[in-house]
């Protein structure tokens, strides 16, 4: 393992005390690991908070500040946070108007969370709303899984919810958009390479040279299948029909188009695998209305990338075009 | 009251499994980079460092208090599925053992039973879903068998040991239908489920501390 690292243990305490001193307008409690936005608690907004297993960077940290998120948990390494860090989050950041809980639908977020909501109910009076996002479509969703995951989804609905919050919209009208949002995004990742895991010391699964994992998480967890190593346009195919035939998408429809890299791939590749999709896409006459391209959603250095579709309204696109202003995200500031 | 367990002996349970997480994390790990994200033995062993940190820091009255103390470090220093389950598993254990600093072998039984349900309610999982349940529940039944035939306590334990033993070697071949083995899907098959192997860990070293 080669790594920029002191000690595996120290990796999520020390990148937290990075972030405080690159970020001023961020404010770090260290004990509990939750990022804030310096300002917070704002008074009257419905506030947001996230939170899942480090190793995703920028998610969620990056996405703390004005237009986006309030607060973030940071669990350790791909382990979801803790109840307490919810908790202490969902007080802090109250101004009044309830906080939304947006966890990614993976086990561990879904319990911790939960037990954060049942004592946030217990011990304050804060109104807590959680939505789920579960917008993977390489899972076969049945009443015997544990559901789709949340992936590349989850920053669109966090940039679009946070806007929504930021126009003053109460707790139940910020929830209804998030879980619109939810109901109209759909990924799709696959892999080149493993990541490793610091403490685990190796990585998380064997890739052959000419071989790839399509249908990844990002966890390292494997794909539901291996292929040979095929050119970017035919797996813009692998990655793209499944993510169209789900809705379905319909000649015609707008979207915001998100092709995201895992921590591993330039953004050369993106951007080419980027063309691949908006070729697609144009071949079916789905327009693109907005676009972002980038590692947004990480698996350490996990090489590879995931494509996110969310069929947009002119409400959604206009809470996307609003002014956002946080490390990883920013525009219209 | 004959094979009755005390505080002392409770707590020799719960460092006998720190120990053996301890022994076993890198295999834990293992068996979770096949089908998870290779942090299980890591949470399991940051978790179970924690409680002896509360275990050494403090005197506690009682098998309620004592429990919901290593409960509550649990699901506050793990995190993941992880923490919840065996948090929710020892609350459970704790309120069902009561306010006593000594409890008989049918309490213990008793509590193991609540401990296990705690889990199903936490983590809605079923027989045969490749989970720590498919250790817990076959080792609770063994446990509960053993002492309505009058064997001691000891005996008991050592079967309630070897069912949750056999109950995670059964679930190599099963189809992970919860947590993020689930995501797998077939290709979660073959694969020893790494919840089911500390729930065993756990289970062996109650037999070892009480039998």
């Amino acid at each position: 393992m080669k790594k920029l690292i002191n000690q595996p243990a120290d990796v999520v305490s020390e990148a937290l005390l990075g972030i405080e001193a690159a970020h001023p307008e961020l404010r770090v409690d260290h004990p509990n690991k939750v990022i804030y936005r310096a300002d917070a608690p704002v008074s009257g907004k419905v506030a947001l908070i996230s939170g899942g297993g480090s190793g995703h960077e920028p998610l969620h940290g990056g996405f703390v500040g004005p237009g986006m998120l309030d607060a973030a948990c940071a669990g350790e390494m791909f382990t979801s946070p803790v109840p307490e860090q919810m908790l202490t989050a969902t007080k802090a950041v109250d101004g009044g108007a309830g906080v939304l809980h947006i966890v990614k639908n993976y086990t561990g977020d879904v319990m911790n969370f939960e037990m954060a909501a049942e004592l946030a109910a217990a011990e304050t009076g804060v109104q807590v709303t959680s939505v789920v996002v579960d917008d993977d479509v390489a899972v076969q969703d049945s009443l015997y899984t544990a559901g789709r995951r949340g992936v590349g989804g989850t920053v669109l609905l966090e940039k679009i919810a946070g806007a929504a919050a930021d126009q003053g919209r109460s707790l139940t009208e910020v929830a209804d958009v998030a879980k619109t949002v939810n109901a109209q995004s759909r990924s799709m990742g696959m892999a080149l390479t493993s990541c490793t895991v610091p403490a685990a010391g190796q990585p998380t699964f064997e890739i052959g040279d000419g071989e790839m994992e399509i249908g990844v998480g990002i966890h390292g967890e494997p794909g539901r299948k291996r292929v040979p190593l095929a050119p970017a346009k035919e797996v813009a195919e692998m990655l793209v029909e499944p993510i169209l035939t789900d809705l379905p998408f319909s000649s015609g429809d707008g979207v915001i188009a998100f092709v995201n890299g895992m921590g591993g791939t330039p953004l050369i590749e993106l951007y080419l695998m980027y063309n691949e999709v908006a070729r697609i896409l144009d071949r079916h006459g789905v327009r693109i209305a907005r676009s972002l391209v980038g590692p947004y959603i990480t698996s350490l250095e996990m090489a590879g990338c995931s494509v996110t579709l969310m069929k947009v309204t002119d409400d959604l696109l206009e809470l996307w075009d609003a002014p956002v202003n946080t490390p990883a995200l920013r525009w219209g500031v | 009251m004959s094979d009755a367990v005390t505080l002392s002996g409770l707590t020799a349970w719960i460092r006998g499994f720190a120990a053996l997480i301890d022994a076993h994390k890198e295999e834990l790990t293992q068996l979770d980079s096949a089908i998870g994200d290779a942090d299980h033995g890591t949470n399991m062993d940051r978790g179970m460092t924690a409680v002896l940190a509360a275990l050494d820091g403090d005197e506690y009255p009682s098998s309620a208090a004592l429990f919901k103390k290593i409960g509550m470090t649990l699901v506050s220093s793990i995190g993941g599925a992880s923490g919840p389950l065996y948090g929710t598993f020892f609350l459970r254990f704790g309120s069902a053992a009561g306010d006593n600093d000594a409890i008989d072998a049918e309490a213990l039984a008793a509590a193991l039973r609540a401990g296990l349900d705690g889990v199903v309610a936490r983590g809605k999982a079923e027989a045969g879903d490749k989970t720590m349940y498919d250790a817990l529940a076959p080792a609770a039944d063994a446990l509960d068998k053993e002492l309505a035939a009058g064997a001691g306590l000891g005996h008991a334990l050592q079967a309630a040991a070897d069912a949750a033993e056999k109950g995670r070697d059964a679930t190599t071949p099963m189809l992970a239908r919860k947590g993020r083995a689930s995501y797998l899907g077939e290709r979660s098959v073959g694969h020893q489920d790494p919840g089911a192997t500390s729930a065993a860990l756990m289970m062996r070293a109650a037999a070892s501390a009480l039998g």
